[in-house]
């Protein structure tokens, strides 16, 4: 019963995988059959060039910011959506708008709101009085890549704030009333009440949300194509340029596993420290 | 104070001073929540009401300075030009191939995924959790990291640009995820149940369809729910594996909107709208079963 799993799992997967694997060796054009084994010469190419340092520092620049954004943003709403009021059933539902948005039409839309002629975040700022004149948002090198992030919070936050809220509702109110009749102040009650219940529910949000953001690829090829001056290019987009655009197989082949690397660390720091909390817990 | 005191001292009667001052603090508090919860509600909505605005607002006041937020009338020409339109044509092809690919590599992977979960939930061992493991790291790894030999691979069978092929693809992230969410509901379904259907004369297989199946149909609902949402949303394979209207899905086609027609943003707008709708609706329609999917990975964790 296995079997159907396994194969898609191993043919789909696995098999291209190693392939993968197996083509960072060599130098491969990709409209040639003409391959030489190069050994880890790709990889050493990568290592020396400047460009790949470079796209390593964007990427991890997207994740963290726009990974601790969600954090912040995703628990702080949660938090608030777990009080009672009225209306809090229908915000919560609205959770769902940008969670089920196409990140690809997440990006058009973004992209059209920051639009520097006809943009409506320009048109917000300058009738507010808070900006003189419109900006460039997405062309500005240093400022594109933050408002990448803005627009990929908008929509990951609420992932966050699902996950952490299904967590809150397991946390039994008696023991929020026990140490408030203890004396508990607000922090109190968060640092030791809430923050150990919504924990596990956390970890798994960081851990889906980080591998999702250290493979970006989607939504930095409609907003921008990784410009302006390459300063939003990030590790997929660069083995997608180097295998599509320079068509090299091989030192795409050697990125895409140095990229594979790089989830490898943060996962694996990850699980260390869900095992850590484990045994202390 | 301690827990098993009688009575708690704020519920003790307050003098008639501590309760005005108690009333004007609360009255604070709920004018404090309904305002993060306006703010809240129009940072969820704001951007995505632009986006319908803008297709339906004239050009003319789309692209006027100073902006009008609320256009005089409305246009639904967009919408005509989509569904009836000869521009819309690709559009309309995209659309197609979106539903071909959802729907083929949901069922592909919803037939793989319920065989595999049933046999990790019901013959444990720790080869098999292993297993489970590997469909993990397996849904983890980058789509750049199996993007090349795929795309040979399709190339040698014939497969790139075809709704089929993509579709196959779909499955190497499809199957993996929805293992790992049906097995979550299967795990939650007694054992004893389809016993008690064996000792009753049932086989193997016809427990499982007619005891475990039934039981598990929500989880089956979520597992659907979450193949067509995501195989809708994937960018990266159909940029690469597709190159004309045969295959084309929805987010090539929405992203080549962009840059073909620059000029009439409204029209970009509809088309973003169209594409959003089905899963939109999906997830609202079923979200009871959208939370249960999110959080079986977060319960197991």
């Amino acid at each position: 019963m296995l079997l159907p799993a396994l194969a898609v799992v191993g043919g789909v997967v696995g098999y291209p995988f190693f392939r993968t694997l197996y083509l960072s060796f060599f130098n491969a054009p990709l409209l040639s059959h003409v391959r030489t084994a190069v050994g880890l010469g790709n990889y050493l190419h990568a290592f020396q060039s400047a460009e790949f340092r470079a796209d390593v520092v964007h990427t991890l620049h997207f994740t963290v910011g726009s990974i601790g954004l969600e954090l912040v943003l995703g628990v702080a709403v949660a938090l608030f959506l777990n009080r009672p009021f009225v209306g809090q059933r229908f915000l919560r539902a609205m959770l769902i708008l940008p969670l089920a948005l196409p990140t690809v039409v997440n990006a058009v839309m973004w992209r059209w709101i920051y639009n520097p002629e006809y943009g409506a975040l320009n048109a917000l700022l300058t009738q507010t009085h808070i900006l003189g004149s419109y900006r460039t948002w997405l062309g500005t090198p240093g400022l594109a890549m933050n408002m990448i992030i803005v627009a990929d919070v908008w929509k990951n936050f609420t992932l966050v704030a699902l996950l952490v809220l299904a967590a809150l509702q397991t946390i039994p109110v008696e023991l929020h009333d026990a140490a408030r009749v203890d004396g508990a102040g607000g922090w109190q009650r968060f640092r030791f009440i809430t923050l150990p219940g919504i924990r596990p529910a956390l970890l798994v949000a960081l851990v889906l949300r980080t591998v999702e953001a250290l493979k970006v690829f989607d939504i930095i090829y409609v907003m921008t194509r990784g410009g302006p001056a390459s300063s939003t290019k990030t590790l997929s987009f660069l083995v997608y340029d180097e295998a599509f655009s320079f068509l090299k197989l091989g030192s795409a082949a050697a990125y895409a596993f140095l990229t594979v690397a790089l989830i490898m660390v943060f996962v694996g720091v990850y699980i260390r420290l869900l095992q850590s909390r484990g045994v202390a817990g | 104070m301690r827990a098993d005191a009688p009575a708690r001292p704020r519920r003790a009667a307050p003098g008639p001073a501590r309760s005005a001052a108690r009333r004007r603090r609360q009255v604070t508090a709920s004018v404090l929540t309904y305002l993060a919860a306006l703010l809240l509600l129009g940072f969820l909505v704001a951007p995505f009401l632009w986006l319908l605005i803008s297709s339906v607002a004239p050009l003319a006041d789309l692209i006027q300075r100073p902006l009008h937020w609320i256009p005089p009338h409305a246009t639904f020409q967009r919408y005509a030009t989509i569904f009836f339109g000869a521009d819309g044509r690709d559009f309309r092809f995209a659309l197609r191939n979106s539903a071909l690919v959802a729907g083929i590599a949901t069922s592909i992977s919803l037939v793989a995924g319920m065989l595999g979960a049933y046999a990790l939930s019901r013959y444990p061992s720790r080869g098999r959790s292993g297993l489970l493991y590997v469909m993990l790291a397996t849904y983890m790894t980058p789509p750049v990291a199996i993007l090349l030999p795929i795309y040979l691979m399709l190339g040698r069978l014939g497969l790139l640009n075809s709704v089929l092929g993509l579709a196959l693809v779909y499955t190497s992230f499809l199957t993996p995820f929805l293992t790992w969410i049906l097995k979550g509901f299967f795990d939650a379904i007694p054992e004893e149940m389809e016993e008690a259907a064996r000792i009753d004369g049932a086989s193997r297989l016809g427990s499982m369809v007619r005891v475990t199946l039934p039981l598990s149909l929500p989880g089956v609902i979520t597992a659907i729910l979450f193949g067509v949402i995501l195989a809708w949303d994937e960018f990266l394979y159909a940029l690469i594996f597709t190159s004309s209207t045969a295959a084309k899905t929805l987010p090539v086609a929405i992203s080549e909107f962009t840059s073909r027609f620059a000029v009439d943003y409204g029209l970009m707008a509809a088309g973003g709208i169209v594409a959003a709708l089905p899963p939109l609706i999906l997830a609202f329609a079923l979200q009871r079963y959208l939370i249960a999917g999110l959080t079986a990975g977060g319960v197991k964790g």
